[in-house]
């Protein structure tokens, strides 16, 4: 099991949640502070230095237009981090590719930052959250063949020798040539995200890239990772591929002052859209706006929002306690889930203190990875077949 | 009283398109909006009672198919100069609401297709500059809002999702979905369309409703100073569906138009 340092960088500092109608897209940037900002930056990028030390892996995300997450250049921060630290792994989970238009260039990031931290970079992609087609103006109904066709682009870039051409139906360059090849070979890892379409995760598991999904309750991951299962393949990338899961994690003393801790956490759960934002047109497939309409569907987040910490800890969503519980409760997700290979632990959230922060990532990394490092990797289908 | 419709798919450029006609008399081409509420609407049944109303379901619309290469309004007038041919209606009378009525200016601009023209409240062009906000939009603001513009009685807007089969709400959810697809970006306009327009020499009605929130009036009489034999008129009480809210003060203007 690889455990991972998680924050989406977010800024706090913003009037009473009933006070505004969104946390995203549009809410006025008067309220953003440059001063508190630079800040914010900093420190948030000190923890991921800390985590780096204590032995634990790096995961940076990006978004746009939101208060929930500062860090609206993913290769920059990742790029920071690999100069500034000498171990652990560092994942970009991920590159908005459908909505940065220009695969190329991510792939010239993604290696150049391969190279700097000499193969310490695992590459992500991501379709994007429905709240990210606005900032980037992003045709909402093409999202899923526009991530498809930029990630077998960049795989094609960091992988031929001789310059060539591509006229897809997104993207037409006809030099590509890439300098630099990534340091890994034949690529980075590749991860990918989900959080219902199964044939996108069948799609990733037989290219063998590392599935990844979030905040999920433990019977609908199962799903998800039943689904990877079935039609896992080793492609002989780096890292071996597998999949990974994201809960709120904190970890404390005592009982008291973890769930203390964790319910700061949820200021990311609490996070405002307007309804707007949550769904764009053909964001998602005709059958689930029929429930839509039906008034059956509003959004995984909605749902949870409700929910109190206590429900959240039982279905996996989050993971807080005292080193020993905090143990237990992965082994458990572990085994209801049938097994994962990657631990993305948002350790950090809303208001959540520095001091705070890394009293938790600390304990984790003390006294928590050691008992669920070698919990089994996922094994891929030809490796099976091999071993029979 | 409603006029019964007759269904049928036809195939045009390799796609399947579904065409509904209703009533009898010469034929009147008319092309729905982004939502095609008027399809079943009074106003066209009015219509019906003296010409025979050929209704074909845009790609994605309906039942129509929408293969990956159409992307835009642009790319449909093809299809439908292709349908005026199918049918033999050249010379035809046309009739389009919202994003209809600016696919009639797609196909003029490319063909001389129709003898006369009528827009109800039609999108196309881009009349202001970069910051100016021509269009309002309409996937950004809150729903409630949107509503708001778009009707002059926001009640108008309520249908009955709960009573629908699942058929009819797959098609509200790919209507949805198509406007989407082809009007996203730009927003609601062709860039290109404002230089095209001085092709089209059709006899052109434009036909706007006064609390038009989503385009205003004063978008329509720039859009329709922009057509050489256009003449504009204004619906009041109304929002960006006129001929929904007040289908006797549309068919008092539109029945003497098209004769």
């Amino acid at each position: 099991m690889f455990a991972w340092h998680f924050t989406e960088m977010p800024y706090p500092h913003l009037p009473p949640f009933d006070e505004m109608t969104t946390m995203r897209v549009s809410l006025s940037n008067a309220h953003y502070d440059p001063k508190i900002g630079a800040d914010l930056y900093n420190r948030y990028l000190d923890e991921y230095i800390i985590a780096s030390e204590l032995g634990l892996n790096l995961l940076l995300n990006e978004h746009h237009q939101t208060a929930t997450c500062l860090d609206v250049a993913v290769p920059l921060s990742a790029a920071i981090l690999a100069r500034q630290t000498s171990k652990g792994r560092i994942c970009i989970l991920g590159n908005p590719v459908a909505n940065r238009n220009d695969p190329i260039r991510i792939a010239e990031e993604m290696a150049m930052i391969d190279n700097i931290s000499r193969g310490r970079l695992d590459v992500g992609y991501v379709r994007g959250v429905p709240y990210e087609i606005f900032a980037a103006n992003t045709n909402p109904t093409q999202t899923v063949e526009k991530l498809w066709e930029g990630i077998d682009l960049t795989v094609m870039a960091w992988t031929k020798t001789e310059p060539f051409n591509f006229e897809g139906r997104f993207t037409h360059r006809r030099m590509i040539n890439l300098w630099p090849r990534p340091y890994q070979t034949p690529h980075p890892a590749i991860w990918i995200t989900g959080s219902s379409d199964l044939d996108s995760i069948r799609k990733a598991a037989g290219r063998g890239y590392v599935f990844a999904t979030f905040l999920q309750p433990y019977d609908k991951v199962r799903k998800m990772f039943d689904a990877y299962r079935g039609n896992f393949h080793d492609r002989g990338l780096p890292g071996g591929g597998g999949t990974a899961y994201m809960p709120l994690v904190y970890t404390a003393d005592t009982e008291e002052e973890a769930e203390k801790g964790a319910k700061e956490l949820t200021w990311y759960l609490a996070a405002k859209a307007e309804p707007q934002y949550r769904n764009p047109p053909g964001y998602v497939p005709v059958e689930t706006n029929v429930q839509a309409l039906r008034g059956a569907y509003s959004g995984r987040t909605d749902a949870m929002r409700a929910q109190g910490t206590e429900f959240l800890k039982e279905q996996g969503v989050m993971i807080y306690g005292t080193p020993d519980s905090v143990a237990r409760q992965i082994k458990r997700f572990y085994d209801l889930v049938g097994g994962f290979d990657h631990l993305l632990m948002m350790q950090q959230a809303g208001h959540l203190d520095h001091a705070r922060t890394v009293k938790s990532m600390t304990l984790f990394a003390r006294e928590v990875y050691p008992q669920i490092k070698d919990l089994a990797r996922t094994q891929p289908l030809n490796a099976r077949a091999a071993a029979e | 009283m409603s006029i019964a419709s007759h269904f049928s798919t036809i195939r045009l450029s390799g796609m399947d398109i579904e065409v509904e006609r209703r009533g009898s008399g010469a034929p009147l081409l008319v092309l729905h909006g982004e939502e095609a509420l008027e399809t079943g609407s009074p106003a066209l049944d009015r219509l019906a009672q003296t010409h025979e109303l050929i209704i074909p379901s845009m790609p994605g619309f309906g039942h129509s198919e929408r293969p990956d290469w159409i992307t835009n309004i642009d790319d449909i007038s093809y299809i439908w100069l292709d349908l005026v041919d199918h049918f033999k209606l050249q010379g035809v009378t046309a009739v389009g609401f919202g994003v209809g009525g600016w696919l009639a200016l797609e196909m003029a601009t490319k063909q001389n297709f129709a003898g006369k023209l009528v827009l109800v409240d039609p999108f196309g062009v881009k009349i202001g500059g970069p910051t100016d906000r021509d269009i309002q939009d309409i996937w950004t603001l809150h729903p409630a809002k949107v509503e708001k513009l778009k009707w002059r009685d926001a009640a108008k807007a309520k249908r009955d999702f709960a009573n629908m089969s699942d058929d009819q709400l797959a098609v509200v959810a790919r209507n949805i979905e198509s406007f989407a697809r082809f009007c996203w970006d730009p927003y609601m306009h062709n860039p290109k369309l404002r230089q095209r327009l001085h092709r089209v020499t059709a006899q052109t009605l434009f036909v706007w409703g006064e609390n038009d929130g989503i385009i205003t009036p004063d978008y329509g009489r720039a859009y329709t100073g922009l057509v050489k034999n256009a003449r504009f008129e204004m619906i009041a009480e109304s929002g960006h569906y006129p001929h929904i809210e007040q289908p006797d003060a549309f068919h008092k203007i539109v029945a003497p138009f098209i004769g």
